[in-house]
């Protein structure tokens, strides 16, 4: 699938209630009422909440009604509506490399010395690099290193909380 | 106090103020069944679990207090989803208890194991899965809140049988009395914004159509008696749907009855006409708008509603104020104060044309014919006390009594007006009977949903809870029959119920009723007399109709309110 354009997307901090089935009952609600996640990032801030950043189709559903469908749920305690400009947005890539010709990994290294991405290891013909950035950096880094064999990849998903003014 | 989780259920039960549970016991509740023995509470045992979910509903709506259904785990779970989807649909306050395999067995497969807090996710306002027994007056403390407060809606609390078993050490707890509710993700607003508020009286008070469109949330909010004060206050008509009904009496000369689908001709131009619509606890449902984008096309929006989610939902609005109808509409009164609307004059007259032209109507049987059953609702209705509540099943019969019947105050009318649930009457007037024994109770149904959930008339006349049921018998599943005659060629597909059997007279007898058939016009009324008469056992009058009578008005699916059918004789008398 396609990955949307940020453009066409926007970016959901909601603060939820560290308890049993809230992640269910969040994708529930975005399956029953037919809004689209694009990402979605999760885990505990402390022993009572938990944070949750979602990226939302925003032409599946005007974002007023996925924001309020939210708020109806119990354990959902708050949610802020990121703007691209407001937002502080981070996400994070692991890619392995098929490189048979060691000749090409100085070029590589190069490239992902550009982007401050690391290589975490080569080894028998391989390479695994890893990037945290903004969501379109990752972007960008995977459309560069896509002619040299991707043979897998992982994306967190992005996060996001408001940026310091 | 030390006792055990089951214990502590009943205990949390008699805390919140329950008076009646509904329920069925089995396997993975039984040692909370152990408990009702000495609890200080009645308890109704059911014939399927859906009526006791239908009954919880009925006595939520009568009574104004929350309704309480406790059933096993598995079987017993599903079958209470239905009523729970109903009451999810229709705001119904509704505490669900379920039974749960233990706790150490939850995602083996075990014996009637299903994961009911996942499957009754999408149809409750909330629900616990509980694991510590000492939870158990909290979550119930919780439940009772989340159900009736705010937006109300249905809760579920899932048991595990390890807390709740006294021969199971998981199930020690020390009772602690519940302390206030800390929910910081549910916090209903009840006042609306002044600025908003005054936004909306300026078009009230300047609107030469207006309308109010009142719903089902002004009698959860329990405003009628602020929507009769604003509706006389500006002399603006009413509509009350299908949920509202009873909210501002129908006698009333500002109420213009039921608008929608089966709405009568002058509710449904009114609102279609009006340059204001004056949205109180009502939510746009399609079965209100018709075709969406020919909706009400000149009229500007007043859209108060508690729950934030239907404001914009459906259609945009001028004024959107998240509030509760009651604090909202006195808001309105105060900020309204000696102000005067403008002159309403022209609007009330085209009102007054339409009603005389258009009245609701149907063409009296012909001699020797079989009865209509719109006559049979207007006897019904004359011969019973005017606070008669009345429960109604899903389909023509449901749509007959709400134009027909004449509800003068709140509370009296309960269908199934969002899920559309078949065979919702008769368990929903036995708990209504229950939760208000003094008051007469008619269940108005149809044999297609009779055939559903007449086995709760058992729990009926075995519980001494003595309604009474209107059948009106047609041998037909008649709004799917209506609507194969008028959209799909007059081609009837299993919509014929003719028989010959139930013999509905001895199917009630069996079930310990008083069962009377009416074929003759003549007989109507004696019948409803010896039926009203009746008040040590359920009684069930069968009144055999006209097959192939019609419910008009009719606005066909996906079509513009504007586009209304009367019936086929209105048409032509206002034709000449």
């Amino acid at each position: 699938m396609k990955r949307s354009t940020l453009a066409s997307t926007h970016t959901l901090a909601v603060l939820v209630e560290n308890k049993a089935g809230v992640l269910a009952r969040v994708a529930g609600l975005f399956a029953r009422r037919g809004f689209n996640i694009e990402s979605l990032a999760v885990a505990p801030t402390d022993d009572r909440f938990s944070r949750i950043t979602i990226v939302v189709d925003a032409e599946s559903a005007p974002i007023d009604q996925i924001v309020k469908q939210l708020d109806k749920l119990i354990n959902v305690v708050g949610i802020t509506e990121l703007s691209p400009g407001s937002a502080a947005l981070r996400e994070m890539v692991l890619v392995r490399l098929a490189l048979p010709d060691a000749n090409r990994v100085a070029e590589v290294e190069a490239l992902v010395a550009g982007f401050s991405a690391s290589v975490l290891n080569v080894e028998g013909g391989q390479m695994m690099i890893s990037l945290s950035s903004h969501p379109e950096d990752l972007d960008d880094l995977l459309a560069q290193l896509q002619p040299f064999g991707i043979e897998e990849l992982q994306r967190t998903g992005a996060i996001a909380i408001p940026r310091i003014d | 106090m030390n006792m055990d989780g089951g214990q502590a259920l009943l205990k949390a039960l008699e805390f919140e103020g329950v008076e009646v549970v509904f329920g069925y016991p089995g396997g993975a509740i039984l040692p909370v069944y152990d408990s009702v023995i000495d609890a200080g509470l009645r308890h109704v045992l059911v014939r399927h679990e859906q009526g006791a979910g239908h009954m919880a509903s009925g006595y939520a709506h009568a009574t104004g207090k929350p309704g309480v259904v406790m059933v096993t785990s598995g079987p017993a779970a599903t079958n209470i989803v239905t009523p729970l989807a109903d009451a999810y649909l229709d705001s119904v306050p509704l505490v669900a208890i379920t039974g749960q395999v233990p706790y150490g067995l939850i995602g083996t497969d075990a014996f009637q194991e299903t994961d009911t807090t996942g499957i009754t996710m999408s149809v409750t306002k909330h629900n616990y899965l509980v694991s510590d027994p000492n939870d158990i007056p909290q979550v119930v403390h919780e439940a009772f809140h989340i159900a009736t407060h705010g937006r109300p809606g249905p809760v579920l609390i899932d048991l595990p049988k390890n807390i709740t078993d006294a021969m199971n050490p998981d199930s020690a707890m020390t009772w602690k009395d519940p302390v206030a509710v800390d929910l910081p993700g549910f916090q209903p607003v009840l006042d609306g914004k002044p600025e908003d508020v005054a936004a909306a009286v300026e078009l009230m008070l300047s609107a030469t159509r207006p309308v109010i469109y009142a719903g089902g949330g002004i009698l959860k909010s329990r405003a009628a008696e602020e929507l009769r004060a604003l509706a006389e206050k500006l002399n603006i008509p009413v509509v009350t749907t299908l949920m509202a009904r009873g909210a501002l009496p129908d006698s009333h000369e500002l109420n213009l009855g039921m608008p929608g689908m089966h709405g009568n001709y002058t509710a449904i131009m009114a609102m279609q006409e009006a340059d204001l619509l004056i949205a109180l606890g009502s939510r746009f449902d399609d079965r209100v708008t018709g075709k969406l984008d020919s909706f009400a096309p000149d009229a500007k929006i007043v859209h108060v509603d508690i729950d934030p989610a239907e404001l914009g939902k459906i259609r945009a609005a001028d004024v959107a104020i998240r509030g509760d109808a009651k604090r909202v509409i006195a808001a309105m009164l105060d900020e309204i104060g000696s102000a005067t609307a403008v002159d309403h004059g022209a609007w009330r007259s085209t009102l007054s044309g339409w009603q005389e032209n258009y009245p609701l109507a149907y063409e009296d049987a012909e001699p020797g014919g079989k009865l209509k059953p719109q006559m049979v609702l207007e006897r019904l209705r004359d011969l019973s006390p005017e606070d008669t509540i009345v429960a109604s099943g899903v389909g023509q019969h449901q749509m007959w009594a709400s134009q027909y019947w004449k509800f003068d105050h709140p509370y009296t009318w309960l269908n199934s007006g969002g899920l559309g649930t078949m065979g919702y009457s008769i368990p929903a007037a036995i708990g209504a009977k229950a939760g208000m024994p003094d008051r007469t109770v008619w269940a108005v149904d149809g044999d297609g949903c009779f055939q559903m959930t007449c086995q709760e008339l058992i729990t009926a006349a075995v519980e001494r809870i003595p309604i009474k049921v209107a059948l009106l018998n047609n041998s037909y599943l008649g709004m799917v029959r209506q609507w194969q005659e008028m959209f799909y060629d007059n081609r009837y597909s299993e919509v014929d119920l003719s028989g010959p059997v139930p013999d509905y007279i001895k199917l009630s007898e069996a079930m310990g009723c008083v069962a009377i058939r009416v074929e003759d016009p003549d007989e109507v009324e004696a019948a409803i007399e010896r039926a009203n008469a009746i008040n040590d056992r359920p009684v069930v009058v069968e009144f055999v109709t006209e097959s192939e009578e019609n419910v008009y008005p009719m606005v066909p699916g996906g079509k513009s309110n504007s586009d209304v059918v009367v019936p086929p004789f209105q048409e032509k008398e206002n034709a000449r």
